[in-house]
C-alpha cells in the first residue's frame, strides 16, 4: 500500500478523532502528508485528563502493541520517522507497558531502522506528562512536548504545518490510533458499515457513577444511551431514580432522562448540549445534586485553567465564586443569569477547546435541572439532600433500635441517648460527615 | 525555612549530564530531580539553571505550571485523594473530611509527625473503583469514610509512633 493508499482507507471508513473533538483522521493526515518538510513527527495523545475517563489507560496498559501499530500505519503514511506517546504521569503502570512493548517492537524489526526490510523508518519514543488538564489540547501539548508550560499556541497554523519544534505534525488520541489497524487489516468500508450517516464505527466508553456494573464499554455507534446504561450497565445501584448521565467531562454536559433515547453520534450527542468527549459516561441518581455537579466541573476548570486568556481564567473564577454562593444557600436573584452571561462571555473569549467548552457542565445543568438552581436560590433548599449547608441530619424515631452503632462513630459527639431507646442528633452540633448513614444498619438517618 | 537544609546536588549530575544538551528536556530533567529529592529544593533548581543555561524564572514557570511537581517536600506517606467525576459521585467529599478529622490536615498538608500528607488529585482512573485513594502507590478502592479512616489507623500503627 502506497501512503496514499493508507490515507484513502481511513478516508473510507469516516474515523473521526476519539479524543474529543472528533474531527476526520483522514483529514489531518492528508494535511500532514501534503505538508513541506523533510522531517514530520506523528505524536500519540495519551494525556486522559478527562476525570471520569480510562479507555486509553486500558489501552496502552492491556494491548500497547495494538497502539504502536496504529501509530506505526499513521507515521508510514504522513511520511514521519519519530513518533512520539504523550503519557500522563499519574499512569505509571501504562508508562511501563509502553516501554516494555516498545523495547519488544525494536527487537523483533518492527521499529527502527528499515523495518521489516522496507525502507520505511520509524523510532518511537514516550514522553511522561507532568499532570495538567489543558495539555490534552494539541498545541498545549507541543509546547509541553517541547519542555515548556503547556500553553496553546494561537492556530492557525495548525500542528500539521507547524508543529512540534515548528515542523510538521500529527497528533490523534491513543483510542483514534487503535482503530486503524483493524481498518486496515479488514478495509475502510468495513469499519464504515457499522454506525451511522456521520459516526462511523464503534466508540469505548467508561462507565462509571451510580451504576450497577461499571467498567469499560465497546459499542457501535447509533446506540442509544438508554442501551448502554440499562441493558449492558445494569441499571441505577440500589434501583434509585435515574438523574442524569454526565458525557465528555469538563467539556461535556449532562444529558437528563428525558433524552435517554438519544443515539451515541457525534451530532445527537451535540444536539443535547453535551458532547461525545472521549468517552467518560457517569450516572448519576436522584441523590446527586446538579448545582454541585456544575461547581464540581467549574471548580476544576477554573483550576485547570493556563491563565492565556482572560475569559477563561477570570470567567471560570467568577463563576465559581456564583456556584458556590449557591450551594451555600447564598444564591441571589439573578445569578442564574449572570451564569448564563459568564458561560457565551467565556465561549467568545477563549482560544482553545478547554475554555471554549468549559461552560457546557453549566450550561446543561440549567438548561435541564433550572428548577434545582431555583430551589437553592429561593428556598435555599437542596432538592437531592447533597448540598451540605442546605441539609439537616436526623434519627427516624420509629426506626432506631438504639444500638448506638451511630454515636460511637459520631465525629462530633453530636449523637446522644440511652441504650435501647431512640437516639437524637444534635443539630448544632453536627458536622454533616455522613458517618452515621453509613454505621446504622436500620436506615433510620435521615436527611432533609 | 529558617534554617537551610543542604541538598547534595552530586545526586542529581548525571541526569543533567544524559539531558542538558537535548532541547526540550526540562520536564524530564524536574522529573527525575523531584524522583531524587521527594521535591524540587529551590538549589537544585537554581543548580539547574546554571548547568542548562535557563533562566531560573522558567523553571520556576514550569514546576509551578505542572501538579505534579512539589516546592516543599512531603510526609512519608502520601495521599493522593482522587477528586474524578465518579468519585465525586461516589463521596470523595466525604473522605477528604474523614481525613481531615482523622490527621488534622487539609489538601496539601503535612501532618507535624511528617508521616501523612494529603493531597486532592485529578482522576487516578480507577473510575468503576470509585471512591479511591493511592497511598504511596497503593490504591485503596470503594472507600467508606469508616474503611478510610481504618487504613489510616493501620498505617499508623506500622509505624509505631502515632497513636491511633
Amino acid at each position: 500500500m502506497t501512503q496514499d493508499d493508507v490515507i484513502e482507507q481511513i478516508d473510507i471508513s469516516g474515523l473521526r478523532g476519539r479524543g474529543g473533538a472528533g474531527f476526520s483522521t483522514a483529514f489531518k493526515w492528508r494535511a500532514a502528508k501534503n505538508s513541506e518538510g523533510d522531517e514530520k513527527y506523528l505524536i500519540c495523545n495519551a494525556d486522559e485528563g478527562d476525570p471520569g475517563a480510562f479507555m486509553d489507560r486500558a489501552v496502552i496498559e492491556g494491548d500497547p502493541h495494538n497502539l504502536i501499530e496504529g501509530m506505526l500505519i499513521g507515521a508510514y503514511a504522513i511520511g514521519a520517522s519519530t513518533a512520539i506517546v504523550y503519557v500522563r504521569a499519574e499512569y505509571p503502570l501504562a508508562i511501563v507497558r509502553l516501554e516494555k512493548a516498545i523495547k519488544d517492537a525494536t527487537e523483533r524489526g518492527f521499529l527502527g531502522d528499515n523495518i521489516m526490510g522496507s525502507d520505511f523508518s520509524c523510532v518511537l519514543r514516550i514522553k511522561a506528562g507532568a499532570g495538567a488538564f489543558v495539555c490534552g489540547e494539541e498545541t498545549a501539548l507541543i509546547e509541553s512536548l517541547e519542555g515548556k508550560r503547556g500553553m496553546p499556541r494561537l492556530k492557525p497554523p495548525f500542528p500539521a504545518q507547524s508543529g512540534y519544534w515548528f515542523k510538521p505534525s500529527n497528533i490523534n488520541n491513543v483510542e483514534t490510533y487503535a482503530n486503524v489497524p483493524w481498518i486496515i487489516n479488514n478495509g475502510g468500508a468495513a469499519f464504515a458499515a457499522m454506525g451511522t450517516e456521520q459516526s462511523k464505527g464503534t466508540k469505548v466508553f467508561a462507565l462509571s457513577g451510580k451504576i450497577k456494573r461499571g467498567g469499560l464499554v465497546e459499542i457501535p455507534m447509533g446506540t442509544t444511551l438508554r442501551d448502554v446504561i440499562f441493558d449492558i450497565g445494569g441499571g441505577i445501584r440500589n434501583d434509585k431514580e435515574f438523574k442524569a448521565v454526565q458525557l465528555g467531562g469538563p467539556s461535556g454536559g449532562c444529558v437528563p432522562k428525558e433524552k435517554l433515547d438519544t443515539v451515541i453520534d457525534y451530532a445527537e450527542l451535540g444536539k443535547t448540549g453535551a458532547i461525545m468527549g472521549s468517552g467518560g459516561m457517569v450516572v448519576m441518581d436522584e441523590s446527586t445534586c446538579m448545582v454541585s455537579m456544575a461547581k464540581f466541573f467549574l471548580d476544576f476548570t477554573a483550576k485547570e485553567s493556563c491563565g492565556k486568556c482572560v475569559h477563561c481564567r477570570l470567567g471560570t473564577k467568577r463563576m465559581l465564586e456564583v456556584l458556590d454562593r449557591i450551594v451555600k444557600g447564598k444564591g441571589e436573584e439573578g445569578d442564574i443569569e449572570k451564569l448564563e452571561e459568564l458561560c457565551y462571555a467565556i465561549k467568545d473569549g477563549a482560544l482553545c477547546g478547554l475554555g471554549q467548552t468549559a461552560p457546557n457542565p453549566v450550561l446543561t445543568t440549567i438548561r435541564y435541572f433550572r428548577d434545582e438552581f431555583e430551589a437553592h436560590i429561593k428556598e435555599q433548599r437542596c432538592p437531592a439532600g447533597e448540598c451540605r449547608d442546605l441539609i439537616t441530619y436526623s434519627i427516624n424515631k420509629d426506626k432506631c433500635v438504639g444500638c448506638s452503632a451511630c454515636a460511637r462513630q459520631c465525629p462530633a459527639d453530636a449523637i446522644t441517648g440511652e441504650l435501647k431507646s431512640p437516639f437524637t442528633i444534635d443539630p448544632d452540633l453536627c458536622v454533616k460527615c455522613g458517618n452515621c448513614i453509613t454505621a446504622c444498619r436500620f436506615g433510620a438517618v435521615e436527611v432533609h | 525555612m529558617a534554617e537551610k537544609t543542604t541538598v547534595d546536588l552530586g545526586l542529581i549530575a548525571p541526569v543533567l549530564e544524559e539531558y542538558k544538551d537535548t532541547p526540550g528536556s526540562l520536564i524530564a530533567i524536574l522529573q527525575q530531580t523531584q524522583a531524587t529529592y521527594g521535591y524540587l529544593p529551590e538549589e537544585a533548581i537554581y543548580h539547574i539553571a546554571e548547568v542548562t543555561g535557563t533562566a531560573p524564572a522558567t523553571i520556576y514557570g514550569v514546576a509551578t505550571f505542572y501538579a505534579q511537581f512539589r516546592l516543599e517536600p512531603v510526609g512519608k506517606h502520601l495521599i493522593m485523594l482522587c477528586q474524578g467525576t465518579a468519585c465525586h459521585v461516589n463521596g470523595a467529599e466525604l473522605i477528604s473530611a474523614a481525613i481531615t478529622d482523622e490527621l488534622g490536615i487539609e489538601d496539601g498538608e503535612t501532618t507535624e509527625d511528617g508521616l501523612f500528607s494529603m493531597e486532592h488529585v485529578a482522576c487516578l482512573g480507577c473510575c468503576s473503583l470509585s471512591p479511591v485513594m493511592m497511598i504511596n502507590g497503593k490504591t485503596y478502592s470503594t472507600l467508606t469514610p469508616d474503611k478510610c479512616r481504618k487504613v489510616l489507623r493501620e498505617i499508623a500503627k506500622e509505624e509505631g509512633g502515632a497513636d491511633a
